[in-house]
């Protein structure tokens, strides 16, 4: 531990340690399992039956992953810039707002490209909008971002369960919900194109929105890796100092940073509001800007990394649904405590594993 | 007399709030004092009413509910320390992990060892922590005023509620007058000096660390075993986060953090009250009250209302020259 840590091949750094890791974490879960008396060989099993075997449960799968995508790549974007976004909850749930005022407004003029359009950049604003204050906050007055984008999605929290039901709520309705949209407010699902892949989705919400997460990861990874702005944030979060003294404007970069991080978030909104439910209700976003965290520790903030984390967590996510219906006595609560387990093994203990890693890996490769 | 009753009333409730804010925020302050940043206390105070409401049920002892609480919130703080302090992991992303694992797994075993929708079997008054009377309420109960506030205001509290306000002058004495404290506070400011002077900084983070979980388990177990009876998933609702609010507001000081609990608790008890009650022809909204202790530490953060300027060395994981 205490041995200045050796510097090690690319793979292992991003391939072998992050599965290690995520190794344990399942372990952990699996003794969990065990500990509530069930076989977790089983309870894998059965997740994976009811995540991949069948079209509707990929449909599902999918489905999650679009908003895991998403608030991934916020939680990412923000940590290359060396800033901690815990607030994408809340900037999703402000943002659903964004994508509902578009939706309620134009779902009858429209085509529901057009209020597809309108609603992404409504969302991206609203959801940039919503990190702006804490970033303002840490740039000028030097309050920890942490702390304020927690308060942060409190606030939106009462804020919008205010706004649903004392003024988006239809006259005479007594539930906490905006009114239907019609057909063109809504994001068409991806039934017709799955059916070329040979995969019936079924009733699963899978949607367009599919394809905004992808290109997401398209503009995060040109962002960052190719362009300067993104270099500026890199540089920054590596090191505010020295970035400072190469010009890079702290205030600028950090105010910038965290907005494409809110803006990400809020992209997440049109998955639930517009491509499933189609309309707005409280508690759309459902954990999602948490499940961010853990995607992006894993996925080690890079876009390929968080799709194929965000896929995973879809999997938890739609296989302990089938789970709980098949062991009452396994809930969905057991993907939470994943969640958990996958955060504190990938992210906080990340050091864990890697002197046993290095040791094994020094071993084989002296050994050749 | 008909607002004076009101007014102890809601007072009364608003010690009963605070409680829970005020162990947990001292909790709080005893790890981030000593530098490493906890927002891990929610997870803690969870695992710790579950763990005390579920041993109570079965042992039908409050005691050792209280002490499974404690036991449960303990063994979190170790493993936020062996992440954070062992091995230098990011504090923030630890306490978040936390948080998760308590929410998951209290649900998850609460379903699996009691089926009731995650909640533990309702306590009878023996598995749980009675009111206390203190000495000459009774006696004293029909005094206009005086009756008032020490009968109905003051008596007839939980232990626990005691114990929380007695924790704040004994924190402060630790923290101020102990050499422990010394210690503490200087590993959270300074921790190469503390080094330099011979001190593990790591032992002293662990202790303080310890410190928290024990602080968070009495929170905890007071939700579960002693407010009410019983666990009810996810029953923490956010309390450790205003709880650290609290501890921000009160620029990480103890005194201060209890008036800063004190303060949230109210605003928790007159919205409680408040529920559909109209002032001058406007409903108050209940949420906007709700969201208050968030609003207020925010605009204290803003620096428009002094400033508060955490430990130095807080959320900076030590590393020994060499």
């Amino acid at each position: 531990m205490s041995a200045p840590q050796a510097s090690l091949p690319g793979w292992i750094d991003y391939g072998v340690i992050p599965l290690t890791n995520l190794l344990l974490a399942f372990l952990v879960a699996g003794c969990l399992v065990l500990l509530i008396g069930e076989n977790p060989i089983e309870a894998v099993q059965l997740m994976l039956d009811g995540s991949l075997g069948f079209g509707e449960g990929i449909g599902f799968t999918l489905f999650y992953a679009t908003s895991f995508i998403l608030t991934g790549l916020a939680v990412a974007v923000a940590f290359h810039g060396g800033l901690f976004n815990i607030g994408g909850e809340g900037q999703a749930y402000v943002a659903g707002l964004g994508a509902a005022l578009v939706a309620l407004n134009f779902d009858t003029q429209l085509h529901w490209l057009m209020v597809m359009l309108m609603a992404m950049v409504a969302s991206a604003a609203f959801g940039a909008v919503w990190a702006l204050v804490p970033a303002w906050l840490q740039a000028k007055r030097g309050s920890h971002v942490v702390i304020t984008t927690i308060m942060f999605n409190f606030i939106a929290s009462s804020l919008m369960v205010y706004l649903l039901v004392n003024v988006l709520s239809p006259e005479g309705s007594m539930a906490p919900e905006t009114r239907t949209f019609e057909v063109n407010g809504r994001i068409p699902k991806l039934d017709s194109f799955m059916q070329w892949f040979g995969v019936d989705i079924g009733s699963a919400p899978l949607n367009a929105s599919f394809f905004v997460a992808l290109l997401a990861c398209v503009f995060v990874y040109l962002l960052i890796w190719k362009t300067r702005l993104g270099y500026e944030i890199r540089a920054f979060g590596a090191n505010p100092t020295a970035a400072a003294y190469a010009g890079i404007n702290p205030v600028r970069i950090t105010l910038i940073a965290m907005m494409l991080s809110g803006g990400l978030a809020g992209l997440m909104a049109l998955n639930p509001v517009m491509g499933d439910q189609a309309r707005l209700n409280v508690e759309f976003v459902g954990g999602a800007g948490f499940v961010g965290i853990a995607v992006a520790l894993m996925g080690r903030a890079h876009p390929v990394g968080i799709v194929l984390a965000s896929v995973l967590f879809g999997m938890l996510y739609q296989g302990g649904a089938e789970l709980a219906f098949e062991k009452p006595n396994i809930t969905r609560d057991l993907v939470i405590a994943i969640q958990g387990l996958v955060i504190l093994f990938v992210g906080a203990l990340e050091h864990l594993t890697r002197p046993w890693v290095a040791r094994a890996y020094s071993h084989w490769a002296g050994g050749r | 007399m008909d607002a004076f009753n009101t007014l102890v009333l809601v007072l009364d409730s608003t010690l009963r709030l605070s409680a829970p804010l005020l162990l947990a925020c001292l909790a709080g302050l005893y790890s981030e004092r000593a530098g490493v940043f906890d927002i891990g206390l929610e997870g803690k105070m969870l695992a710790a009413a579950f763990a005390a409401a579920a041993t109570a049920a079965v042992t039908q002892s409050a005691w050792l509910g209280l002490l499974a609480g404690i036991g449960a919130s303990v063994a979190l703080a170790l493993v936020h320390g062996f992440a954070c302090i062992t091995h230098r992991g990011n504090q923030i992303v630890s306490g978040v992990a936390i948080n998760f694992v308590a929410l998951g797994m209290t649900a998850l075993l609460g379903q699996a060892w009691f089926s009731r929708g995650g909640r533990t079997p309702a306590l009878d008054s023996e598995s749980r922590f009675g009111s206390l009377t203190l000495p000459g309420a009774d006696a004293l109960a029909d005094v206009p005023v005086i009756g008032g506030i020490y009968s109905e205001l003051l008596s007839g509290h939980n232990g626990l509620v005691y114990a929380a306000f007695l924790a704040v002058p004994l924190t402060a004495w630790v923290l101020m007058k102990t050499r422990f404290g010394l210690r503490l506070r200087a590993t959270g400011e300074n921790p190469a000096a503390v080094d330099t002077a011979g001190i593990s900084v790591a032992a002293v983070r662990y202790k303080a660390v310890i410190c928290c979980g024990l602080l968070c388990g009495l929170a905890g177990a007071y939700l579960s075993i002693a407010q009410t009876a019983g666990f009810v998933q996810n029953m923490t609702a956010g309390k450790g986060f205003i709880a650290l609010a609290a501890l921000v507001f009160a620029k990480w000081r103890p005194v201060q953090a209890m008036f800063a609990c004190l303060l949230f608790g109210a605003l928790d008890a007159v919205a409680i009250r408040m529920q559909g009650v109209e002032l001058a022809g406007f409903a108050v909204p209940v949420t906007f009250i709700q969201a208050l202790p968030y609003i207020l530490t925010v605009i204290l953060l803003a620096g428009f209302v002094g400033r508060a300027v955490p430990p130095k060395a807080g959320g900076v994981p030590y590393v020994k020259e060499r």
